[in-house]
């Protein structure tokens, strides 16, 4: 069973409609024992880090988050859920989950660069990983954000997007792999990379 | 690289699909979510439904629609027509809609730009404007003015502003109308396309006008869009999505080939 954590914030549902499409059984719960209970673990959203950490924190989430990275047990955080896994983020200047070293920067205002990025943006494999099978390099994803995730540890990144600056758009250890784009709105790709991770059973061999 | 998005918009009134559109071997077929799954197996990057409906009861026949939608295609997509109060937005983003496009309702109260972003994020709030082009005169400096309702009624406010007063009240995003170009196929307004996106920081859809990939290909580079909608060519199947974006791409433009 895939347990989809519920702070609170939106965008929940169409995680869990994309989940059960590709046939998973799913659920949405605020349960720790659910959450430890559960094969697998998505944590998706829409939202501000601030308001993310403060829900998480206040449900008695971040301990059980904690305790499945370190579990090794696989992990999909989305969009703001690959923002709240760094040291900290710029915004609301906010202290998060620091389950990989790293921090979350706001994207420089430039002349003809909108922040937010809204649209469909490519994805450069910087390594192989299993969630990536039958996904062709360079393919585009839906991405909304403000901020992206300045990982301090190379090793950890998977994939580069491009705007303005060159970013992390995938990172990855042990059973956590996290995007910045939306897997659950990135069409026949985004939904074949969910599917992976849902039949993923968190070994980093390909 | 960021790629421009092409928009179908889909005009629905009690649960169907209007305008005589034509679908799959000419056969007429009213389904907005026959319309969405054509669209988006071939490569739409966004899809926009526009609820003419009139009367509030049917409205609940529009939350249907779209939660059928939602279970059909996973790409985002926006719903707007006679959105109102914070409750009508809440509706239609819980039946499963990415974001929601308000139009006279905003200019009518302003802070409802304001409630939507502070209780779903900007990121849902698209402000969706009509504009015509006028004399201009101190109200009207730009000589681009917001009408309302369907084009009917002039409310003596400047495009231009409107546009930043909308990015400052937190929309996430701008949605230009011409009416002057409406259903003309002679191209999108690129003057005032690019009036509206050189004056704010956040992304403009252009809409209005759209007859061809040259059109589109314009206003996505003279005239700064980052997004285009496309109506009557693509559902009377005169040109298909995946042709606009093969066209496109040989004229140089960003847009996603693979899905």
């Amino acid at each position: 069973m895939i347990a989809i954590v519920d702070y609170r914030a939106g965008n929940l549902a169409s995680v869990l409609r994309a989940v059960r499409r590709l046939g998973h059984e799913a659920t949405i719960t605020d349960d720790p024992d659910v959450l430890r209970g559960a094969d697998r673990v998505i944590l998706p959203g829409v939202g501000a880090a601030g308001e993310t950490m403060r829900n998480l924190v206040a449900l008695g989430l971040d301990a059980v988050i904690r305790e499945t990275f370190l579990a090794g047990k696989p992990f999909l955080g989305i969009c703001i859920g690959v923002q709240v896994i760094f040291e900290r983020s710029e915004e609301n200047d906010s202290v998060c989950l620091g389950l990989l070293p790293g921090v979350v920067r706001r994207f420089p205002g430039a002349p003809g660069l909108k922040v937010p990025q809204i649209g469909w943006n490519s994805v450069e494999f910087a390594r192989m990983h299993p969630v990536f099978a039958g996904i062709p390099d360079r393919a585009e994803f839906y991405f909304v954000n403000s901020y992206y995730p300045v990982p301090a540890d190379q090793e950890c990144i998977y994939g580069f997007t491009e705007y303005g600056v060159r970013f992390a758009s995938v990172v990855a250890r042990r059973g956590l792999v996290a995007t910045q784009f939306h897997l659950e709105k990135s069409g026949q790709v985004g939904l074949r990379m969910l599917d992976n991770f849902c039949r993923w059973d968190g070994r980093m061999a390909c | 690289m960021l790629t421009k998005r092409i928009i179908p918009c889909l005009d629905v009134r009690a649960g169907k699909v209007t305008k005589g559109v034509r679908f799959r071997g000419n056969v007429d077929v009213g389904d907005p979510v026959e319309f969405a799954r054509l669209y988006y197996e071939e490569g739409a990057d966004e899809i926009i439904f526009y609820d003419i409906t009139a009367s509030n009861e049917r409205r609940d026949i529009m939350i249907d629609v779209v939660r059928r939608v939602a279970e059909t295609i996973f790409i985002p997509f926006s719903v707007g027509g006679g959105l109102r109060t914070l409750e009508d937005m809440r509706r239609v983003l819980l039946a499963g809609a990415e974001k929601v496009s308000i139009d006279s309702g905003a200019v009518r109260n302003p802070n409802l730009i304001r409630d939507g972003a502070t209780a779903f994020g900007s990121q849902c709030i698209v402000l969706s404007m009509q504009v015509r082009r006028v004399e201009p005169r101190p109200d009207i400096p730009s000589g681009y003015e917001i009408y309302l309702d369907g084009a009917r009624e002039a409310t003596g406010i400047d495009a231009i502003d409107w546009a930043k007063r909308g990015e400052e009240l937190g929309a996430g995003e701008l949605c230009v109308n011409s009416i002057d170009r409406d259903g003309t196929r002679e191209g999108y307004d690129i003057h005032l396309t690019r009036a509206i996106a050189d004056a704010v920081g956040i992304p403009v859809i252009a809409s209005g006008g759209g007859g061809c990939a040259r059109h589109i290909a314009e206003v996505c580079t003279e005239g700064k869009a980052d997004a285009a909608i496309v109506a009557s060519i693509v559902h009377s199947r005169e040109t298909t999505i995946p042709r606009l974006k093969a066209e496109l791409a040989e004229l140089g433009v960003p847009v996603r080939m693979r899905w």
